[in-house]
């Protein structure tokens, strides 16, 4: 009951008087949810086009255009700078108080833990060689919610177990058991943390900044992700740790700035140490065998992997091996990761006006062969020496 | 009276073949008595227009692989009447001819002695398939078949896991018949990651029966048929030294390459092993 619903009773009231003054169209908007104003004011259904058969296009190329072009510029500018491969990211999930507002819908709490799973499959997708740990923050304690594994189921069904938000949050808690957790790893990888942050204060024990400078000393990477405003002392902790800090606007942005976390960034080099790392490559089995695996301890049929060092069983990799804790992988993961190191060379602009030259272009495009008398924009890629379409 | 706009109802066993023929004149000389590629494209053609016949909205697009460039050759769908698979002939020969004047030019393809460009053609496959997806919201479901024999190019891996990765994504599963005397571990690796079929016929004489009851069906029926399944896929990797394969190995942290004994310095990145990288300019050029 201590949850006053401020800005549904403000709400109400404005829409009280707008009823009484039978004015709707000339308010400014204030008093309106975000959804009654995309109706009102920006009138989304002038914006579409129908096609030549008569079927609607889809709307917004712009902002899809402007996202192309942030990913090409990205990839262009750290090409030739060390990624740190072998991650070890711990999230940390605000699940105090300001969790539970509803300014995203149904509550923040749903939207963070959606974006967490989505995050969570795309990291394991980009950095199969990384592992991911949970923490909460939530009455004033940091709680390990999972710890560092590589499977992200486990790590999902874990947190949608979890999902109650209560009492304050306590920035200060989460990075000291962070900092401890990280601790036990080995030198070689790079250690993270994601926060993703939707209270306005911080409820400490002691002095956050020698935190802070503890963090730094142990070379973990902080990053915040902010959902209600930007905050000084995040500003600042991402500042020393060399993290990036940003603040949703609403939830389509937020899904952005959480997926920017997914590839690797760039790496410092003093913050871990080269080291040759033994992995094993097992071998699939046959499918008519039947074994005992050393991850259910039960007996299975067909399907598994052998591990080349002590011959247990696995059901799937990559992982450790819980016999000889040999870390197994398999080269499709290693060379999942070749894309952050041998990035594709970026395909150049067509400037528009050799696309006005009809003679000068080749009728379709090189790679999907679709007629290029209309273009919406043209690229050229200087190693197959042909054009090619923007989508 | 203005023609009817085509009502896209696509019910679920609707395919979108795209084919990739291995052109590749070093592979079809060196397997010359046994087989020969008249004899083979006389199977395929046989198997292409099957699979229109199969289902009048079907659509079945061909790219042949050459060593120096990939093209298109055939398209079902483009023109006003679905053409038969037989007009792709003057195309195939158009491109062989291309094929070869450039290899004439360049001396170093880089490919390895006699490996077609696998990547190319499944990257253009794969373009092709993503125009088809921003299409609209009906398309028939794409899947890709490798008609390949020639050897596998170790300068192509990166290039094809590429692909691979990018078709796992897209859901879009990569068949492949392997029509040559080797196994192919690239496209071992392909269809069992994308969850296609990998076959090696025995008897490349019998090559339309074995098109026909295994790759021709679309994917909606596959659930209900009992298709070849993965003997035993090669997960094992090449050491970066050697090249032999290995099933353990030492694994550089900065840049993954594979090592299979332990050394001070990685020959890929130059990192020093158990010594912390330093910025300092001087230190890397003492190193050199």
């Amino acid at each position: 009951m201590m949850n006053r619903d401020i800005n549904g009773e403000g709400r109400k009231l404005n829409r009280g008087e707008e009823e009484e003054e039978e004015d709707e169209d000339e308010e400014s908007g204030r008093g309106r949810d975000a959804w009654e104003r995309a109706y009102a004011d920006e009138r989304s259904w002038e914006s579409l086009q129908e096609d030549e058969s008569g079927l609607l296009r889809p709307i917004d190329n712009k902002a899809l255009h402007h996202a192309q072009y942030r990913r090409r510029l990205r990839t262009a500018t750290t090409a030739g700078i060390q990624k740190g491969l072998i991650r070890y990211l711990y999230i940390v999930i605000d699940l105090s108080r300001a969790a539970g507002e509803m300014d995203y819908k149904p509550s923040r709490m749903v939207v963070v833990a959606r974006q967490v799973e989505a995050f969570i499959r795309e990291f394991f997708d980009q950095n199969p060689l990384s592992q991911i740990g949970l923490v909460t923050l939530k009455d004033g304690v940091a709680q390990c919610l999972t710890d560092l594994g590589g499977s992200p189921e486990s790590h999902i069904k874990a947190l949608m177990g979890k999902l109650e938000c209560s009492g304050d949050s306590s920035l200060q808690n989460g990075l000291d058991l962070v900092h401890d957790l990280l601790n036990q790893i080995p030198s070689y990888g790079h250690r993270e943390v994601l926060i993703l942050y939707s209270a306005l204060s911080t409820c400490d024990p002691g002095d956050i900044m020698e935190t802070i400078q503890k963090c730094k000393g142990a070379k973990i990477r902080c990053s915040i992700v902010g959902l209600s405003a930007e905050l000084y002392i995040c500003k600042y902790l991402c500042q020393e740790t060399g993290g990036l800090y940003s603040v949703a606007l609403d939830e389509p942005h937020l899904k952005e700035l959480v997926l920017e976390h997914a590839p690797p960034p760039p790496a410092i080099a003093e913050f871990a140490i080269a080291n040759l790392i033994k992995m094993g490559f097992p071998q699939r089995a046959a499918e008519g065998v039947i074994s005992i695996c050393s991850c259910h301890k039960e007996a299975k049929f067909g399907g598994g992997y052998t591990c080349p060092r002590c011959k247990a069983r696995v059901c799937e990799l990559p992982t450790e091996c819980r016999i000889c804790g040999l870390t197994l992988v398999s080269s499709p993961h290693l060379a999942r990761s070749y894309h952050h190191l041998f990035p594709i060379t970026p395909f150049d602009d067509v400037s528009p006006s050799i696309t006005n030259i009809p003679q000068k272009l080749p009728k379709s495009c090189f790679g999907c062969q679709q007629s290029l008398l209309n273009p919406g924009s043209l690229f050229f890629s200087t190693e197959i020496a042909n054009f090619q379409k923007l989508d | 009276m203005s023609p009817p706009v085509p009502s896209k109802i696509l019910t679920d066993d609707v395919s979108l073949l795209m084919v990739l023929i291995d052109s590749n004149p070093h592979f079809w000389s060196s397997i010359k008595p046994h087989f020969s590629f008249s004899k083979f494209l006389s199977h395929v053609l046989a198997f292409l227009n099957s699979i229109l016949l199969l289902n009048q909205l079907n659509q079945v697009v061909v790219i042949a692989t050459g060593i120096n460039s990939c093209g298109y050759v055939f398209d079902s769908s483009s023109g006003s009447v679905s053409q038969r698979a037989e007009s792709l002939l003057p195309k195939l020969e158009e491109f062989a001819e291309n094929d070869e004047s450039l290899s004439e030019r360049d001396d170093d393809s880089g490919n390895g002695v006699g490996s077609s460009l696998l990547s190319g053609s499944l990257s253009m496959a794969l373009c092709y398939i993503q125009r088809v997806f921003r299409s609209g919201p009906l398309h028939p479901q794409p899947r890709i078949i490798c008609l390949h024999g020639s050897p596998d190019g170790p300068g192509q891996y990166v290039a094809i896991m590429n692909s691979i990765f990018s078709a796992q994504r897209s859901m879009v599963p990569i068949d492949s018949c392997v029509i040559g005397i080797q196994h192919s571990a690239f496209l071992q690796q392909a269809s069992y990651i994308t969850g296609g079929v990998y076959l090696k016929p025995q008897q490349l004489d019998g090559l339309f029966q074995y098109l026909a009851t295994v790759f021709a069906t679309d994917l909606h029926s596959r659930n209900f048929l009992q298709l070849p399944k993965p003997v035993g896929v090669d997960f094992r990797a090449s050491c970066f030294c050697h090249k032999n394969t290995i099933d353990m190995g030492f694994i550089c942290s900065v840049c993954l390459s594979i090592f299979c004994k332990h050394q001070k310095k990685c020959s890929t990145c130059g990192s020093i092993f158990g010594q912390a990288q330093t910025r300092d300019p001087s230190a890397s050029q003492q190193r050199k």
